[in-house]
């Protein structure tokens, strides 16, 4: 796939991770390796656990310029090259518009247009694949892996001037096809453990109490481990919790497991999003209580 | 070696094509990985396998692999070449071969080479590179795995468990029984059951651009409807040890409520007679004739059956042979009229599929029902959806 006529991404571009960010060695050596062989990388994992994030971070690691094109269910392939604005022009002409004789100004350039014209190596985010109709992978593979597509209404073929480098997202709401995935690399982010969450949340908050973080740590894990839930809490609702519980100055002793496993924990609802977790969550806390 | 560490996913039926193990090959030419056979599983795997629900086959491919690795006779470093050789003819197409020869990938292998021939040495020359001697499940003679590192360095502060040894991914492989970790794809894979079968309606922002780009001649679009059509009947067998089970089943279905344009539940226990009940928890008292449900919903009504099957042949074959109460038919009677109702019908079964053959009952259901018994597994739910859209 790779072509020696496009100029490469540095092959000493390396991405370890950020101040901001926490990527664990699986991650990063799924990331170099995209980089460095030029393709496509796809990177599922259950909500909030970094995916959107990554692009971000990996695009201002290596001083890069991100496009980020966020997929709908209504998102076609094409909108990603480029659209003709037939109704502005339709219009226009009927103002007698002089705009309307040049077709160009109706050429909506669509991201893979933008990244492909940049004149530096750039990274390119396609967020949530999932959500588009199960053709749209497919429709995009010529593109991405030629890097170049035809413009017919200017009789012209946009070339990338170099080849960026594509994060895809996937929520796993549908299957990708097997052509589509044969060209990328893949990586499932796995919830993070508590060591690596214990990072996140350190780069987030860097001087939380280390005693509260213990504190809050065990009762979102024991909260993750709650069965039936709808929906589990992700990294980005323990980091919002956390804000409220240094908002309120909430001691780490209110969140002591042994109160904590019959008590219901302060400031759940930034825990738990859904109406009826919130509910199964106290049923059971109340259960617990009524033990002996 | 690659091609013979690829041969072997193959044979674990991971669907691994020619074209990743060239860009693993890349990725090795490019070194990519300093060494450590850790970094060597991790590139792998994202070269290699495109589906959470695959890393635990591949764990496990990954392991055998590289614990054998003193059986198999490709790992003499002279071999490689001869075989990527025959491999290629074997496995490769033309386009493929030939973009095989733009990569040297003797400089891979004369490297290869150098680093085994390093090894060897430092492995004779004392427990190092093994670890715990002795006690290491790998190191008794031979190769330990760790000669497999493909150059550089290793890296000393590795647990003695690896990665793929620990199976990690182990609730995310589709052929594991349902349950709260994989109960939300199993969710998803219903909803996309649930969506098919829309009929279309006109796109009027598609009609409108293409009318305008037309020159203002009417161009219609249509489009497929969002919202789904399906409609299900779910049968639930309770009152015996797989109700966990099948209230899982429940719930799953439940959840994906929404999505269908109807669901509807009834139970029975053990097989269908002429009544069925729509509480679970009044089943002794009010019961719902059979006939008025056949009665009642079309034959565009999709029928799923929840149960593990397993009861005496006598249930199903003979009238008077529920265990509960009097049949005037027999059970199998019922299930051909349901059958017959609703031709669209699946059965699912928390039995794991293997055991099947061995109960008389689950078979007769199974032929009853024309083959169409699934495990309860995401993997079966996905077999019993794909055979209902039929
Ligand atoms: N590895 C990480 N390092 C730092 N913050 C993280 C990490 N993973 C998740 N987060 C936090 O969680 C939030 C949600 O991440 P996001 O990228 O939107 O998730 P996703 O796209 O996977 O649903 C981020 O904004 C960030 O605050
Ligand atoms: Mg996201």
């Amino acid at each position: 796939m790779s072509n020696s006529t496009l100029a490469h991404i540095p092959n000493d571009m390396k991405f370890e991770g950020t101040e901001t960010y926490v990527a664990t060695r699986d991650l990063t050596l799924a990331v170099n390796a995209a980089i460095a062989l030029q393709r496509p990388l796809l990177i599922k994992g259950e909500p909030g656990t970094g995916k959107t994030l990554l692009a971000e971070e990996v695009a201002s690691a290596l001083g890069m310029p991100l496009f980020q094109w966020h997929i709908k269910s209504t998102t076609k392939a094409q909108q990603g090259l480029y659209e003709y604005d037939a109704v502005s022009r339709l219009r226009d002409s009927q103002l007698g518009d002089p705009r309307v004789e040049d077709i160009s100004h109706y050429i909506v350039h669509g991201v893979l247009w933008q990244a492909f014209e940049c004149d530096q190596p750039s990274v390119v985010l396609i967020d949530e694949i999932d959500k588009a109709d199960i053709e749209f992978p497919n429709d995009l593979l010529r593109e991405l892996d030629r890097m170049e597509f035809h413009c017919y209404e200017l009789h012209r073929t946009i070339k990338a001037k170099h080849r960026p480098l594509i994060i895809i997202t996937s929520n796993n709401e549908k299957e990708l096809p097997d052509a589509f995935l044969r060209r990328c690399f893949f990586h499932y982010i796995k919830f993070p453990d508590k060591e690596t969450m214990q990072r996140i949340v350190g780069v987030h908050f860097p001087v939380l109490k280390h005693e509260l973080l213990k504190e809050a740590l065990e009762v979102f894990f024991d909260l993750r481990d709650v069965p039936g839930l709808k929906k589990k809490p992700s990294t980005s609702e323990l980091i919002d919790w956390l804000k409220l519980l240094l908002a309120e100055d909430i001691p780490p002793e209110a969140l002591r497991a042994k109160e904590a496993k019959d008590a219901i924990p302060p400031l759940h609802g930034a825990l738990l999003k859904n109406e009826q977790d919130v509910h199964l969550f106290e049923r059971l806390a109340f259960m617990s209580r009524r033990k002996p | 070696m690659l091609v013979d560490f690829f041969l072997h996913l193959k044979a674990r039926q991971l669907p691994v094509s020619t074209n990743e193990l060239l860009a693993l090959l890349e990725a090795l030419e490019a070194r990519l990985v300093s060494g450590s056979l850790d970094d060597f599983y991790l590139l792998s795997r994202a070269l290699l396998v495109k589906d959470e629900s695959l890393y635990d086959r591949f764990d496990r491919a990954f392991g055998e692999y590289f614990r054998g690795i003193e059986a198999l006779p490709g790992f003499a470093p002279e071999v490689p070449e001869e075989w990527l050789e025959l491999a290629a003819r074997k496995h490769l197409s033309e386009a493929d071969r030939l973009k095989l020869q733009k990569l040297s990938y003797e400089k891979i292998f004369e490297q290869l080479k150098e680093r085994l021939a390093e090894q060897k040495e430092r492995h004779s020359g004392g427990s190092k590179w093994i670890g715990t001697a002795g006690t290491s499940p790998y190191g008794h003679g031979g190769y330990n795995p760790e000669g497999v590192r493909i150059g550089g360095e290793s890296v000393g502060n590795r647990t003695a468990i690896k990665v793929w040894d620990q199976r990690e991914f182990r609730n995310l492989d589709d052929t594991v029984d349902l349950g709260v970790r994989n109960i939300k794809v199993a969710l998803r894979r219903l909803r996309r059951f649930a969506r098919k079968g829309a009929a279309t309606e006109l796109d009027l922002d598609g009609t409108i651009a293409g009318t305008a780009r037309n020159g203002g001649w009417l161009d219609l679009h249509l489009r497929p409807e969002r919202h789904n059509a399906v409609k299900v009947l779910l049968f639930l067998d309770i009152g015996g040890s797989m109700d966990d089970h099948i209230q899982a089943c429940e719930e799953l279905f439940s959840a994906a409520r929404a999505e269908f344009k109807h669901l509807e539940h009834f139970y029975f226990h053990n097989c269908v007679y002429e009544g069925v009940w729509k509480d679970n928890r009044r089943r002794h008292g009010e019961n719902l004739s059979t006939w008025d449900v056949i009665h009642t919903y079309g034959p565009d009504y999709k029928l799923v059956f929840v149960g593990d099957a397993s009861m005496s042949p006598y249930e199903i074959a003979r009238p008077g042979g529920s265990v509960e109460h009097w049949n005037e038919e027999a059970g199998a009677v019922w299930l051909e009229r349901l059958l017959a109702t609703w031709p669209h019908a699946a059965w699912l079964n928390p039995l794991p599929e293997a055991h099947w053959g061995y109960t008389s009952s689950i078979q007769m259901i199974e032929q009853l029902l024309g083959k169409r018994m699934f495990p309860l597994t995401i993997d079966g739910l996905e077999r019993a959806m794909r055979s209902l859209s039929k």
